[in-house]
């Protein structure tokens, strides 16, 4: 298990457990946390679980693969700490891991 | 005006529930008429992931969502469906004597006796720019999809995107417009190499700007765009003039016109009963991710499922008359004259 916060746009925080293997978006999903939509339920296909890392989570949770930096095209107010939580999976490396959700999801 | 199409069922939605539906209505010796936004068949399986694997599909351990869409459309084959793509049922009303008359946004006209909703998550509409204020300079400044290239001779256009419609309009209209800016957030663009490679040429040339960055702010007044403001790579906020602004953003799923059809909806679904998947109005079925009822799962086999029920449904409406006799595809050989194999 790894502990994963969410903070909304309003800066309203919420820290769930999130099971290793499953993504940061299924995460948020499953613990009702509010700020991602997920339309396409994870194909990265649609850029509404439009996620940004925190600074200090950047380097360890990496960038985005080709496909997902072509998604990213879609999303609102795209920075370069953006990522799809439908690509980032949950590992133990990723325990703390605090992601901040843009204010629309497109 | 064009002449109104009768016909037994109209089916709103060409996914594969909506493919299905053909062959159920197929088997029960109902013609159908298949109704899409999409350009061609297949919704979110063709639109979202055609790629990728579906692993739920009774029977087919695995199938992408093209394949799925390529054997729903032979297996439907011998019922003779007719598609009208890139079209949306815009206006629904019943008649007195207890038809449906359809219209959609392209003119066409139905007169049904059913009406069939599988229409998904919604219909597949452009992605709007998320710029407060878009909405007020809509039909006149900007556009979502070029259907007449005259209207930009001579004006600034600003196309923002990087994919393929992105590029072709821009090098459509480079010849046309007085100056053609194309805005990306990062200059790697998801298009066809050869047009990327057109497009720099042009930029090289001087014919063509290239902005990377992303609008933050629209100016003008009464729908009329003088300028957009952006934030450029350089991280400054930049002002383009510009007369026209064409965003290519991809496509979404907005329920649309189905909200003004009466049907009652619950959080943007169609409330159905789990006998026929019928709606609150007779002759208006809901079947697939549409619909909600008590246990709803929103799986591709359940829309089947739906389709089949619903089918037996639409046939007792259409031919009050007429006795449905439950038949077997594996030992009838009615059923399978219809579907031309004995």
């Amino acid at each position: 298990m790894a502990k994963i916060t969410y903070i909304d746009a309003s800066g309203e925080s919420r820290t769930v457990e999130a099971e290793v293997g499953a993504t940061v978006m299924e995460t948020a999903i499953r613990h009702d946390v509010p700020g991602i939509e997920a339309e396409c339920g994870g194909a990265c296909s649609c850029a509404t679980c439009h996620v940004y890392v925190d600074a200090a989570w950047t380097e360890t949770v990496g960038g985005p693969e080709p496909m997902e930096e072509d998604m990213l095209d879609f999303a609102y107010d795209v920075r370069p700490t953006s990522r799809l939580s439908c690509q980032i999976k949950v590992t133990p490396a990723l325990d703390g891991l605090v992601v901040t959700t843009p204010d629309r999801q497109a | 005006m064009t002449e109104t199409i009768k016909t037994d069922v109209v089916i709103v939605g060409a996914g594969p529930v909506g493919l299905f539906a053909v062959f159920e209505l197929g088997l029960l010796d109902i013609r159908a008429h298949v109704v899409d936004i999409l350009d061609r068949p297949g919704g979110q399986c063709a639109e979202l992931y055609p790629e990728k694997p579906i692993y739920d599909i009774p029977g087919l351990p695995v199938v992408t969502g093209q394949e799925l869409t390529d054997n729903l459309l032979e297996q439907i084959k011998p019922f003779g469906a007719q598609y009208h793509f890139s079209e949306i049922i815009a206006g629904l009303e019943k008649t007195e004597d207890d038809r449906f008359l359809l219209t959609t946004d392209a003119g066409t006209r139905f007169d049904a006796k059913v009406v069939v909703i599988a229409a998904g998550g919604g219909s597949f509409q452009p992605k709007k720019p998320p710029i407060d204020g878009v909405e007020a300079f809509e039909e006149k400044s900007v556009h979502y999809a070029v259907r007449k290239m005259d209207v930009f001779r001579g004006k600034r256009v600003l196309i923002v995107g990087g994919g393929d419609s992105a590029l072709d309009w821009t090098l459509n209209l480079a010849p046309v417009a007085q100056r053609v800016t194309l805005m990306h957030r990062r200059d790697a663009f998801r298009a066809a190499p050869d047009s990327v490679n057109k497009m720099r040429k042009l930029v090289e040339e001087g014919v063509v700007d290239l902005a990377l960055g992303q609008v933050t702010e629209l100016i003008g007044e009464d729908g009329v765009l003088k300028a957009v403001k952006a934030k450029l790579v350089d991280g400054q906020t930049h002002e383009i003039a510009t007369d026209a602004m064409l965003p290519f953003f991809g496509l979404t799923m907005k329920l649309g016109p189905i909200a003004d059809w009466g049907l009652n909806l619950e959080e943007n679904l169609i409330p159905v009963d789990t006998e026929k998947f019928e709606t609150t109005t007779p002759g208006i079925f809901a079947i697939g991710d549409i619909n909600a009822y008590p246990g709803k799962l929103k799986l591709i086999l359940s829309g089947f499922h739906e389709a089949a029920l619903m089918a037996q449904a639409a046939a007792r409406r259409i031919n009050p008359d007429r006795k449905v006799v439950f038949q077997y595809t594996t030992s009838s050989t009615s059923l399978q004259k219809k579907l031309g194999v004995a």
